[in-house]
């Protein structure tokens, strides 16, 4: 095949010619051209081929240096994936104001299981739930046999408890490391201290977050991991606190109360030396909070700052200083007392319906006359008794640092009425919580300046609010208030060497059905101590108190809350470094004789 | 006069079977393929033992069956290397016109073994996967109607293949196993590539490929972060991927040991899908840098055979089946090192499995047999030997 000849019959025609099958010739002209057509086929095909396996080689390549590339880079654990590397558990401590702690963190483990990877899953179940009672071993079985592949177990567990699992010896089993927030003391301070609880939780870490109290107020502080070596230094001292809490305890039950409240402050700083708030609870198991019945009854109301009610009495010196400030009336001034006495044609009573007559201002406080101090009020006027309440602190939730504090708002009279002004002289129509009650006698005590009632350490030792009365009105006050110990409604309240001045206040409590109930109260004693130069204002409160020891009980302040007050001062008073002032007593009459 | 009264002494035309195989046969090709069926035992010894445990076997029970299964599986593919390529074509007729069957009964009579997809029958001592017998029968009668087409006055072949392959990647994918589908589609792809696609075409797809995912890209937020999601670098070590980038990190340059690895029992694919991870574990780069180059070899040499072949019919066959043992090694060890997202494929004659490995014997039979060397009418061929077909 030289060459292939133009015309496809050439070769036909001369071949049928000579009588050779010309079919011949057709079949090898066909081979001939799908030779050709393979050969050129594949020319192309081998390109193609060359393409195919270029492609092959470099995918191979790639697949090697891929591996390569990984073989040589570190190798990671197989660990939980985002949440739980990032949880920052650092939480600064909370200290009292001489540095003892109240709330630090202790290192222990949360369990959980991963059930695909435990070897007995039954007998683990049974081992856990004889070292831990409350788990429930059919609920374990079904979760550990089920499909799931994780759970927790438990959040937090004892060293002694993580010793016995480890015994199980079950791989399925794995501990989780965790902060745990402890409070030391138990259940001191537990309404200032809250408690906390874990907010995210990691296999690795777990946040831990406040759910009350300073704990929640801070938390940002607690939380914030730059603070981490700085506790944060409260003004309670825990000795203080501790002894307050024990006498407020057992004075609680000797008056029959079913529950108590005291604040005791510094007058100058506002810083609250001690708070208690009756029953208590423990903040390392902070009980759920109650869905049903009455908020108050729970251990975790914080009477404190959220028992907002009628204080009743204690009220009734605010209406002399301003008076006396004011300069309508000095402590001597003689005020008419006697009946009938209407304002918007309610009448005004005493208690037990008594008739004082007419009788000093000082009297009126000792006395505690109603009559007495609506006429100051009435003297003072609607508008200016706003504003020096106001000033106090009245009108507001308490500032304190803790979150529950917003949530005791006082309540004011919806129109401040000349009746009105006449009922709050006398502490009825306005309610507020024993800790405003504390920074407003403070007031009278520092000489005439605001405080804000503060539960952080102070570094200065007085801080200069706004002055709200004169000295001179402070200091008549002060010596009304020691009156009313020494020859008043509080004479229980008579400390030796203390000076002990203060104002009794016994409120009924409002019936939720309407009126007020007639054999339950609210009594306070609202007291400052060494009277001649205050340092520390002292306000307890008992819930229903009833002193039975008499004919008949008696609910009144002067029985009940002025001698568990005075038994307070009694104790905390040392403690707080006060020295009493030992009056010389007169010297028994000796005649030294000689018989000679 | 001994012939007259004896008869001629009996005389075969052409050479005898055994020598003219031993001399044509692509050495390379086999010899790589015997190594990596061994490597397979040997990784079956590290990798099978907890299946075997967690069946309740005994330790080397798999590895046992692999063994038995690889020495039917090598008959196999000696035999067939040993056939003409018009007698291999027959039998692959045949046998793509049986597991064809085999696959339309499927959803009758075949079973799932749990695992959601029915893609076997079982026998009662093993179970088969039609699919796996299929992929070879189907690359040959592919190759045949596409060379057929080619020929002068031949039928529209490319047509006829391309519908078959439609019907069988829809088939696959109902079972569902879209692995299988997308083997079967490239097997078709790079027939169709070599057979003559018009440049145009592959271009004109090239760039629709490339603009749909740009498109799915930019528009498509879900597309987007599992794209993001694959190249990113960080990956959840608690996924059967995460295990694997861990085993081969772990193993290094040298392996963490023989029998050392922790990788297989944290896997239950270990043995199949992820058996790359556990050689990379315990023998470390060095082993899978072999697999990667015996493979490497296999099909690139029998590409490379292929290209001196003027028979339409070999080359293509040769080509489908060269490139689909390929790309399947590639795909199952790219998944590994997380070049290509995560489906289960086996990597051929390495990965346990009774199906797979003769499925892949037959198929590498077929190979050798079409890279077998023939005269192809060249220079050499004339002057040569002489002795050719």
């Amino acid at each position: 095949m030289i060459r292939v000849p133009l015309r496809p019959l050439a070769r036909i025609l001369p071949a049928r010619a000579n009588g050779e099958n010309p079919d011949a010739i057709e079949r090898e002209n066909k081979r001939i051209r799908h030779e050709e057509m393979r050969d050129r086929m594949r020319a192309r095909a081998e390109s193609r081929l060359l393409i195919l396996g270029m492609f092959f080689v470099c995918a191979f390549v790639v697949v090697g240096a891929r591996m390569g590339l990984l073989s040589i880079s570190e190798p990671m654990e197989p660990r939980a994936y985002a949440p739980g590397a990032s949880i920052s558990a650092a939480r600064a401590d909370i200290v009292d104001r001489n540095g003892a702690l109240l709330a630090t963190n202790f290192e222990t483990h949360a369990l959980y299981a991963q059930p695909t990877h435990m070897i007995d899953p039954v007998a683990a179940a049974e081992k856990l739930v004889q070292i831990f009672p409350d788990l429930d071993h059919d609920r374990l079985v079904r979760d550990f046999t089920g499909k799931r592949k994780f759970l927790w177990i438990k959040k937090t567990m004892s060293p002694e408890q993580m010793q016995a699992v480890h015994e199980i010896g079950d791989p399925g089993l794995m501990f989780g490391p965790r902060d745990m927030r402890l409070y030391p003391n138990g259940t001191l301070a537990a309404h200032v201290l809250g408690g906390a609880s874990f907010g995210k939780e990691g296999v690795s870490a777990a946040e831990v977050i406040g759910v009350a109290g300073v704990e929640k107020y801070f938390d940002n502080y607690l939380r914030d991991p730059d603070n981490a070596g700085k506790p944060l230094a409260l003004s309670l001292d825990l000795t203080v606190q501790a002894a307050a809490e024990r006498v407020l305890w057992g004075g609680m039950k000797l008056m029959n109360a079913k529950g108590a409240t005291s604040v005791l402050m510094d007058v100058h700083t506002g810083e609250v030396i001690s708070v208690v708030s009756l029953p208590t609870f423990d903040p390392n198991n902070r009980p759920r909070p109650a869905i049903t019945g009455d908020p108050s009854d729970s251990p975790l109301y914080n009477r404190s700052v959220q028992g907002v009610y009628e204080l009743g009495s204690v009220f009734k010196i605010f209406a002399a200083a301003q008076a006396i400030d004011l300069g309508l009336v000095t402590a001597d001034t003689m005020i008419d007392t006697t009946p009938p006495m209407r304002v918007g044609g309610y009448p005004i009573g005493e208690f037990n319906r008594k008739n004082y007559g007419v009788i000093s201002v000082t009297d009126v406080i000792m006395h505690s006359s109603n009559r007495g101090s609506g006429r100051l009020a009435l003297q003072i006027g609607v508008a200016r008794q706003q504003e020096f309440l106001k000033k106090l602190g009245f009108f507001e939730a308490t500032p304190f640092e803790i979150v529950e504090a917003a949530q005791g708002k006082p309540l004011l009279p919806k129109q401040w009425t000349d009746l009105s002004a006449v009922t709050i002289s006398y502490g009825h129509g306005l309610s507020s919580s024993p800790m405003q009650l504390a920074a407003a006698y403070s007031a009278i005590a520092n000489g005439g300046y605001i405080v804000k009632p503060t539960i952080l350490k102070q570094d200065v030792r007085s801080l200069q609010g706004e002055r709200v009365m004169s000295a001179k009105a402070a200091a008549d006050a002060r010596m009304m208030l020691r009156k009313v110990v020494t020859d008043g409604t509080a004479s229980f309240g008579e400390v030796p060497g203390y000076a002990v001045g203060g104002k009794t206040g016994s409120a009924d409590k409002p019936n939720p059905q309407g009126g007020y109930y007639k054999d339950r109260n609210i009594s306070t004693f609202a007291s400052m101590f060494p009277t001649n130069d205050p340092k520390y204002v002292l306000v307890v409160s008992l819930d229903e108190p009833v002193e039975t020891s008499g004919d008949k009980p008696r609910r009144t302040a002067g029985w009940t809350t002025v001698p568990v007050a005075a038994e307070m001062i009694r104790r905390l008073a040392p403690l707080l470094g006060l020295r009493p002032t030992v009056e010389p007593t007169t010297l028994a009459d000796i005649t030294l004789t000689s018989s000679n | 006069m001994t012939e007259m009264v004896y008869g001629a002494a009996p005389v075969r035309d052409g050479e005898p079977i055994l020598p003219k195989w031993w001399r044509t046969i692509d050495m390379w090709s086999m010899s790589c393929i015997l190594i990596l069926f061994t490597i397979g035992l040997l990784l079956g010894l590290a990798a099978s033992p907890p299946l075997a445990a967690k069946n309740g076997f005994e330790a080397f029970h798999y590895v046992q069956r692999q063994a038995f299964f690889g020495c039917v599986a090598l008959v196999a593919m000696m035999l067939t290397s040993m056939m003409t390529p018009v007698m291999v074509r027959r039998l692959a007729v045949v046998g793509f016109l049986l597991t064809f069957v085999a696959l339309l009964l499927l959803p009758f009579f075949g079973t799932d073994f749990g695992k959601g997809a029915t893609r076997w029958f079982s026998l009662g001592f093993a179970s088969v996967q039609p699919s796996e017998f299929l992929k070879p029968g189907f690359v040959v009668v592919c190759a045949w109607m596409m060379a057929a087409g080619q020929d002068l006055n031949g039928p529209p072949g490319r047509m006829w293949s391309f519908i078959l392959c439609v019907t069988i990647v829809l088939m696959l994918a109902l079972q569902p196993d879209f692995g299988q589908a997308c083997l079967v589609l490239f097997g078709w792809g790079v027939m169709y590539f070599v057979a003559g696609a018009p440049m145009l075409l592959l271009v004109g797809m090239a760039g629709l490929v490339v603009m749909a995912g740009t498109v799915a890209y930019s528009s498509s937020e879900h597309f987007a972060r599992r794209i993001d999601g694959f190249l990113s670098a960080d990956i959840d070590p608690t996924t059967q991927l995460g295990y694997a980038t861990n085993a081969i990190r772990e193993g290094g340059l040298f392996g963490v040991g023989v029998g050392e690895g922790e990788v297989k029992w944290s896997l239950p694919d270990a043995h199949t899908d992820f058996i790359i991870a556990v050689a990379a574990e315990e023998y470390g780069l060095i082993l899978v840098l072999v697999i990667i180059a015996l493979y490497t070899v296999v099909v690139v040499r029998s590409l490379l055979r292929l290209m001196r072949e003027r028979d339409p019919f070999i080359r293509l066959a040769g080509t489908g089946l060269a490139c689909t043992f390929g790309v399947q090694a590639m795909i199952n060890m790219g998944v590994a090192v997380r070049l290509l997202p995560a489906k289960g494929m086996t990597l051929p004659f390495v990965s346990y499995g009774g199906s797979s490995v003769i499925a892949s014997g037959i198929a590498l039979g077929m190979l050798l047999a079409f890279t077998r060397t023939r005269p192809q009418g060249e220079i050499s061929d004339l002057l040569g030997r002489g002795r050719g077909r």
